[in-house]
């Protein structure tokens, strides 16, 4: 269990809390993306291991190091959460069954169940994603930028050594590296909950932004070159 | 000798000087001395030879010969930066790997120097 949490002092001990009681014989690796808060302390305080980040590095960044964590330390299966208590840690054994017949399992929104409102211009940017990489990997998927993935080996093997930090790289640029290494991608429809701490952005500039940035971010990921088999990535050892 | 000429001439020796002492200071590293020695040369040797950017000029076919030194010096000054921004960029990706590195060894570190929390695996 990869947790990135960057300044979410507030809900991160929850959070990892709800993880352990749930799943207790799941290790829980915090990755403290860099916060000035109090995240490290908390998330140790409710038994999980913490790797603190010396700098923000954005999810990206936090991901590569929780799969390289995992990798190095035999692990079969990550699964990221999102520190904020958005995701139920009761999906995860639906998502970690997903793995038996695909490499990353996406805890998706829109997909069935639970009721969602977004804007008009950030319900476009989703689509528009979603809609590209369902073309791209075959498979329908409808939340791509969602933060709740279960990835298996062979999957971690490929975030491990190349996982982008750019902005939507986290998510959708990923998804893109996972399907060009060969890994199967499916989805398993989830509920969110609302967030526990903290304002999600929805003014209409932001949203437009988003969109713009989505597209940016979504082009640059189609053409960019990346390794189309496992036997580039760099190995790793310890 | 105009006063336009002589200022070149100067300019373009300071240039030169600032660069070398640059790089005798090891301030530079070599592989963009290359790129700042033959900048300098070459403002040095058109502010020394008058007759040189005209004669360059007519052989490219541009009419005013300032223009060609514009253009040139703003093609030169796109690929400087454009190079940096790709040098930029491969150090912020190194300076990643290496913070994710540390955290990752701290971890490490702790968890050998806890005994109390359980090894994984």
């Amino acid at each position: 269990m990869i947790v990135p949490a960057w300044n979410e002092e507030g809900a991160v001990g929850e959070t990892v809390g709800a993880l352990r009681e749930l799943h207790p014989g799941i290790e829980v690796l915090v990755v403290d993306d860099g916060s000035s808060d109090r995240t490290g302390d908390e998330a140790e305080g409710a038994g999980a291991l913490v790797a603190r980040l010396p700098y923000n590095l954005g999810v990206g960044g936090a991901m590569r190091a929780g799969y390289r964590y995992a990798i190095r330390h035999g692990y079969d299966a990550g699964v990221q959460v999102d520190a904020d208590g958005q995701h139920d840690p009761a999906f995860l054994t639906k998502l970690v069954d997903g793995l038996q017949d695909s490499d990353v399992v996406i805890g998706a929104r829109f997909a069935g169940e639970g009721e969602y409102r977004v804007g008009l211009l950030r319900g476009i940017a989703m689509r528009l994603l979603a809609g590209t990489l369902s073309r791209l990997t075959g498979q329908r998927l409808t939340d791509v930028t969602s933060g709740f993935r279960a990835a298996n080996r062979r999957a971690m093997t490929v975030f491990a050594a190349h996982y982008p930090a750019e902005y939507l790289g986290d998510t959708v640029e990923s998804l893109v590296i996972a399907h060009r290494s060969g890994c199967r991608i499916t989805q398993v429809p989830v509920v969110m909950r609302p967030r526990t701490v903290g304002q999600p952005s929805q003014s209409p500039v932001r949203a437009a932004l988003y969109l713009c940035r989505a597209v940016v971010a979504l082009s640059l990921a189609l053409v960019r070159p990346w390794p189309t088999s496992l036997e580039h990535s760099a190995p790793e050892h310890e | 000798m105009t006063a336009n000429h002589i200022l070149g001439i100067l300019g373009s020796l300071i240039t030169f000087a600032a660069l070398f002492e640059l790089m005798r200071r090891r301030r530079l590293r070599e592989k963009y001395a290359v790129l700042w020695v033959t900048v300098s040369v070459g403002l040095v040797l058109i502010a020394l030879v008058p007759a040189l950017l005209p004669a360059l000029a007519d052989l490219v076919g541009v009419e005013v010969p300032t223009n060609l030194l514009f253009f040139v010096a703003s093609v030169v000054l796109m690929l400087v930066s454009m190079q940096h921004s790709y040098e930029l960029g491969r150090l912020e990706e190194e300076t990643r790997t290496l913070a994710e590195e540390v955290a990752l060894l701290r971890l490490d570190l702790d968890e050998r120097g806890s005994q109390s929390r359980p090894q994984p695996d």
